[in-house]
């Protein structure tokens, strides 16, 4: 009994502080959401000079949102909506106590998912931008086709680099996190009863998801893909 | 505290099937979105796209982030979280898209507002 208590003091991950682990596990989830609604007003900063700026120059920001490709959005879209799934089915894997594989196999997926979505990024959107010339602070170019809205077309880009670059560095954060969460579920320490981490480190990479669900119609899809830009 | 603790932690399991469901709706509601972006609706564009976006949002909150199935205390915490962002942007926006409404200020000159103040309080 003592030497499995020295190896495993706490098997169940059960913190003495509380109640019971319903308790706990209601304690945890709580916190994250409270953390994430300090991530709302974050983005929501963003969201709203957005939307001011939007108001104050909306033909810019048309040309600028035609500047984007559809496709490439739309592809990764559905790239994060697939990891949405594959980590609710990590957590659904050690709710219902499947072996440690299964736990780490939906994670490896889900990250797998997560530097696919970056890599997209980079390599077709982002070096594509700097190639054509429209990163602002890095050769930004005006083009003639613009006319007086060139000025708000640059702000929009720098919107566009702002909110999907705040965007990405909370996925590099989450990449992180499921990092460890495949080292901690390869030492076992997921069971049925004990899963607070992955729960709550799901709702962190849902609310990822969240975000970019909204940040693809307001970038991508602005005034119609019917209207041709420049005028 | 917990509404149903009395025996050990028993997670709610939430059904593949359910699962699936959300992530195809998810998938119809991308297409969609992007679909209603290629014809003219005017204005009503950006309505459809943000409520398309906002039924996406709800289902990964209430099926994927367990929501559906959390205790009134999560719900209060992301209400409020709403709440606040709908005050900054309603409030901005009221400030910004009523500027117009105002004649322009006269820039500032303490020789014209002093005397005025002064008058205010004494």
């Amino acid at each position: 009994m003592s030497d499995t208590a020295l190896h495993h003091p706490n098997p169940t991950g059960f913190a003495h502080q509380f109640e019971d682990l319903e308790q706990q596990h209601e304690a945890g989830r709580l916190g994250m959401w409270i953390f994430l609604a300090t991530e709302i007003l974050f983005f929501g900063g963003m969201f709203t000079s957005y939307t001011i700026y939007r108001a104050l120059h909306l033909p810019s920001f048309i040309i600028g949102s035609h500047l984007l490709e559809v496709k490439f959005g739309a592809t990764n879209t559905v790239v994060l909506i697939c990891s949405s799934l594959t980590m609710a089915l990590a957590i659904r894997a050690a709710q219902t106590g499947k072996n440690k594989s299964s736990i780490i196999f939906w994670l490896i997926l889900t990250m797998f998912l997560g530097a696919l979505f970056l890599g997209l990024k980079l390599r077709f959107e982002w070096y594509h931008d700097y190639v054509e010339h429209i990163v602002p602070g890095f050769g930004f170019q005006y083009r003639p086709e613009w006319g007086s809205a060139a000025p708000g077309v640059q702000m929009f880009m720098c919107f566009y680099f702002f909110m999907t670059g705040l965007h990405a560095l909370h996925m590099v954060v989450g990449l992180g996190v499921l990092a460890v969460l495949v080292g901690m579920s390869a030492r076992g320490r997921f069971t049925s009863q004990y899963y607070v981490p992955l729960e709550i480190s799901g709702l962190y990479w849902h609310f990822v998801d969240i975000v970019w669900i909204f940040l693809f119609p307001l970038l991508y899809l602005i005034g119609g893909r019917y209207m041709t830009g420049g005028h | 505290m917990s509404g149903h603790g009395e025996h050990e932690h028993t997670p709610h399991v939430v059904p593949i099937s359910t699962y699936v469901g959300v992530f195809v709706a998810l998938l119809v509601g991308t297409a969609l979105t992007t679909a209603v972006a290629y014809v003219d609706l005017g204005r009503w564009n950006t309505v459809v796209a943000l409520v398309i976006a906002v039924t996406k949002m709800l289902l990964v909150i209430l099926f994927f982030m367990h929501v559906k199935y959390n205790p009134g205390l999560t719900r209060i915490v992301i209400v409020g979280a709403f709440f606040w962002l709908g005050i900054m942007i309603c409030f901005s926006m009221a400030d910004e898209l009523t500027r117009g409404w105002e004649y322009t200020p006269l820039p500032w000159n303490p020789g014209l507002i002093l005397p005025y103040v002064s008058h205010l309080l004494f």
